[in-house]
């Protein structure tokens, strides 16, 4: 039966300093847990894959001129930890997460070196404190081997922290690491952070998945996603695909003025001088790199109409289990030449209501919405905010009780080699049809029982999960379809109270 | 006599920051209208309504800046002192690390409990520079967390402690079509909290104040800035000092000259059954109404139209709902200006459109459990519905 160790020091960490907050962000990245992982099959119970976990070399991961390294502190203040403003951490599961945490590594410390040029440890900098590197595998086995482990560096990760205010789960749900261990550490992070938000970033798979068990790895992933997670981003990698199709035909379509800031590819990895080689899925890991970039701006710069990390979750997610966000990022590029006009702003706005920009495939805009942020960085006001959304307004649904579910945030910050950016997160329907066809691949598998037992063998495990996993999933859908059922009714008003007067 | 400004969360903290900076330039304006010695007695009375004097000569803001995460806040200090004209105190204000995510109730509950002594402690200290306290303007959003949640917080507490000073709060209405998502949510826990505690509340809609920039000033690519600026104008002309009829820049304890309490006639109101909104009103009943003329010619201007009975209801005459002040001093750069304060029906409208989009979500459930997390339960919800739907009730029916 699984059973969770509590340490001896079941200390919580203190939320308001604990002395020293030294960082090497380089040190940092070349911390490990030195474990070794056993090739076996790809079950989310034993965490092993059928991929060999080499380590990005450090050098590749190099922080931008290296000026981060060591300093700490308002420039002045030696010693004193920086004051102010809130940290999260990043946990990166598995091949998947860990690909795509060291991209956002690269690209964020681009963003800040870019505002900030003397390249001093500044509060913006602060807020994203540490990535974790759990390369230990597994939920049910490994979870709870290196469960005292991870939790270890987790509580250290916190203790550095003066306000730690997120954690940042990055993972993929086919996998047998970041599906397994990854969710397996949602609940861990619930029980010993509980006022900490845990925003999971998940990459579904897509059709053709190399890894046979992954519906098994997604059902039983989802099950933790319902429970522990308190926002989900899920992602697919057949839309990453398909954007950088896009660009690549708009790069290569010899149409005149049709050169690209390199910097301002959505899919462009930070060091984009340096002849290091490409890796396959860089392109877009990027991208989900940028999503997160663009997730946390608001609350890292400085802007007229803010939006923290605790206000995503207030405001979209009406109710606890419906946390899926579709996620839409624009633009995807600027161009080069300086005579063609800047593409007008409202084509920017349109351009995040369209599938072409979204991160998982579906379709919000013949669905229904219960709720929409639009987060705008850049030379962007209130006015042109406002202009869009009304202009968008009547061609969308939202749900009855909240037909002007707008969450809206201004960050004068633009991404590097940008003038402006929008990313749309929406609460929408429109991922029923991503979570239905988990289910029946899930189904198709299980019927036969086919490499069931790679799971039942480990110690823990039982049929009843999967039944349990599946319920939960089969309940999740029942929640959207009620909702989807209201769609074409007219909205009604409900009675008010009348009072005496 | 002074007064002591509290300015809450990031909505609070940028007007707070244009309102002063408009008062401070207003009075340092260059002056055609009036003597020397008028604008003198200006300069000195405004000075002493909304700043105090530091050793090295630049004016300091009597405020009290509170936000629950630090960005806003240094970005208002920083801007202040880089003015070089006047300056936020070193030590007026109080921030968090993390805000208060657009909760109602974890700035009611959490922030304000938790941060009730400092920031008491730091409106005392302001207080206690002042030679006469007048009361209190407090500025707040509604549709965000620490402004509104922290704001009717504060506003109690306000109440309880300096029980004989005026409270005033300035609410800033959000856009209808949405800023925040629960923005009715908070708006009606706020202002059912505000009902109870506060002495007045000055009301500013967004979308009036967008409009004002669309359409009368012809901005194009409106920014929160401008709308605070406009807005910041509006509470200037308001606030600097005038004559209350009485031949002395006198300011009274109560900063608007009205007593805004309500009394019906003493034989009770006409039981009138609750009217519909949808009703043609031909006038926009008020219950009291102040105008304030500055510049040239105040002495001659004609406002008798403001005097007509129609304007008012039934049990008020025009001559105690109706009240004006003048100078000759004029408001910044404007030859002649004017301002309106009313107390009328013309907010029961957008209150009413909150009020009910608010219930309809409340009807569903969705959202509740942010609000129940940290104890604001649905009995809560209702009695702030309840006390609202009076208010319409009260209004309608005048």
């Amino acid at each position: 039966m699984f059973t969770r160790h509590r340490g001896s020091e079941g200390r919580r960490p203190s939320r308001y300093g604990n002395g020293e907050t030294q960082v090497h962000l380089r040190g940092l990245l070349t911390e490990n847990l030195s474990l070794n992982v056993e090739k076996s099959g790809a079950t989310a119970a034993t965490g092993g894959s059928s991929v060999t976990y080499g380590r990005p070399a450090p050098s590749e991961s190099a922080v931008v001129g290296g000026e981060y390294e060591g300093r700490r502190g308002l420039p002045g203040a030696a010693g004193r930890p920086p004051s102010g403003m809130t940290q999260s951490v990043v946990v990166q599961v598995g091949q998947c997460g860990n690909q795509i945490g060291c991209c956002f590594w690269d690209l964020a410390l681009r963003e800040h070196a870019a505002v900030n040029q003397k390249g001093i440890y500044d509060e913006a900098i602060s807020s994203f404190f540490r990535n974790v590197d759990t390369r230990a595998v597994g939920h049910k086995v490994f979870g709870s081997l290196y469960q005292e482990q991870i939790l270890e560096k987790l509580r250290k990760s916190a203790e550095h922290c003066d306000c730690l205010q997120c954690f940042f789960i990055i993972h993929s749900m086919g996998g047998g690491t970041g599906s397994g261990l990854g969710t397996f550490l949602l609940k861990v992070l619930e029980d010993e952070f509980p006022e900490v938000y845990r925003f999971v970033t998940s990459i579904y798979p897509s059709g053709e998945d190399d890894v046979i068990t992954s519906p098994y790895n997604s059902i039983l992933a989802m099950k933790e996603l319902n429970e522990h997670a308190d926002c989900v981003l899920p992602i697919d990698n057949q839309s990453l695909f398909d954007i950088i199709s896009k660009i690549e035909l708009m790069m290569n379509s010899g149409k005149l003025g049709t050169v690209i800031k390199p910097k301002s590819l959505v899919t462009s990895s930070a060091g984009t001088s340096k002849k290091r080689q490409e890796k396959p899925f860089d392109k877009m890991n990027n991208i989900v790199a940028n999503l997160l970039l663009n997730l946390t701006s608001s609350a890292r710069f400085e802007g007229s109409l803010n939006m923290d990390l605790n206000e995503i979750s207030m405001n979209l997610v009406p109710f606890p289990q419906l946390h899926y966000l579709v996620s839409s990022l624009t633009p995807l590029y600027t161009l080069a030449d300086v005579n063609i006009p800047p593409r007008r702003l409202d084509q920017m706005f349109s351009d995040a209501f369209s599938k072409d920009h979204q991160l998982i495939r579906a379709d919000p805009k013949h669905s229904l919405y219960l709720a929409c942020a639009l987060m705008v960085r850049g030379n962007v006001q209130i006015s042109d905010l406002r202009r869009n959304i009304e202009r968008l307004k009547p061609s969308l649904q939202f749900v009855s009780w909240n037909q002007e579910g707008w969450k809206t945030s201004l960050c004068s910050v633009p991404p590097v080699g940008h003038t402006h950016s929008l990313l749309a997160l929406a609460n929408n329907t429109c991922v029923k049809p991503t979570f239905i066809e988990l289910r029946e691949r899930f189904m198709r598998l299980y019927k036969k029982k086919a490499h069931l037992h790679h799971y039942l063998q480990i110690e823990g495990m039982e049929e009843g999960c999967f039944t349990e996993a599946v319920s939960s999933l089969s309940a999740l859908i029942q929640e959207y379809n009620q909702l989807d059922a209201t769609k074409s009714l007219p909205v009604e008003d409900i009675p008010r109270l009348s009072v005496a007067v | 006599m002074s007064i002591v400004t509290v300015q809450l969360g990031q909505c609070g903290n940028q007007i707070g920051f244009e309102v002063f900076d408009a008062l401070f330039s207003d009075s340092h304006c260059p002056q055609k209208f009036c003597s020397k010695r008028e604008n003198e007695a200006y300069q000195a009375s405004c000075k002493e309504r909304f700043f105090s004097e530091e050793e090295d000569g630049v004016p300091v803001a009597r405020a009290v800046l509170v936000d629950m995460e630090p960005k806003v806040i240094n970005q208002t200090l920083s801007r202040a002192a880089h003015s070089g004209r006047w300056k936020y105190g070193q030590h007026s204000h109080l921030c968090q690390k993390q805000g208060s995510g657009n909760n109602w109730a974890y700035g009611y509950s959490v922030h304000g409990p938790r941060h009730e002594e400092s920031i008491m402690n730091l409106i005392q200290k302001e207080v206690e520079k002042c030679d006469s306290l007048s009361g209190f303007f407090i500025v707040m959003s509604m549709a965000g967390g620490t402004g509104s949640g922290l704001g009717a917080f504060l506003t109690q507490n306000l109440q309880d402690q300096y029980s004989n000073s005026l409270k005033m709060n300035q609410i800033i209405w959000p856009y209808g079509t949405g800023e925040v998502i629960v923005q009715n949510y908070n708006s009606i826990l706020t202002l059912s909290h505000l009902y109870r505690s506060s002495d007045a509340l000055l009301v500013h809609e967004n979308d009036a104040v967008h409009k004002i920039c669309a359409k009368l000033m012809n901005i194009k690519q409106i920014s929160f800035r401008d709308i605070n600026q406009v807005l910041a104008h509006q509470l200037g002309s308001v606030f600097q000092p005038t004559y209350s009829g009485e031949g002395s820049f006198h300011y009274r304890r109560n900063p608007l000259g009205i007593d805004w309490q309500v009394r019906p006639p003493l034989s009770g109101l006409p039981t009138l059954g609750k009217m519909p909104l949808s009703k043609e009103l031909h006038f926009n009943t008020s219950i009291a109404n102040l105008v304030i003329l500055r510049g040239k010619d105040v002495h001659s201007a004609d406002l008798g139209a403001f005097k007509d009975p129609a304007l008012y209801t039934s049990w008020l005459e025009p001559v105690t709902a109706f009240n004006v002040w003048k100078t000759q001093r004029a408001f910044s750069k404007y030859e002649k200006s004017a301002a309106l304060v009313s107390n009328s029906q013309s907010l029961v409208k957008p209150l009413d459109m909150i009020v009910g989009k608010a219930w309809n979500m409340f009807a569903s459930k969705a959202y509740l459990h942010q609000y129940t997390k940290f104890g604001i339960e649905e009995e809560d919800f209702l009695d702030g519905f309840a006390l609202l739907e009076q208010v319409i009730a009260s209004y309608s029916n005048l």
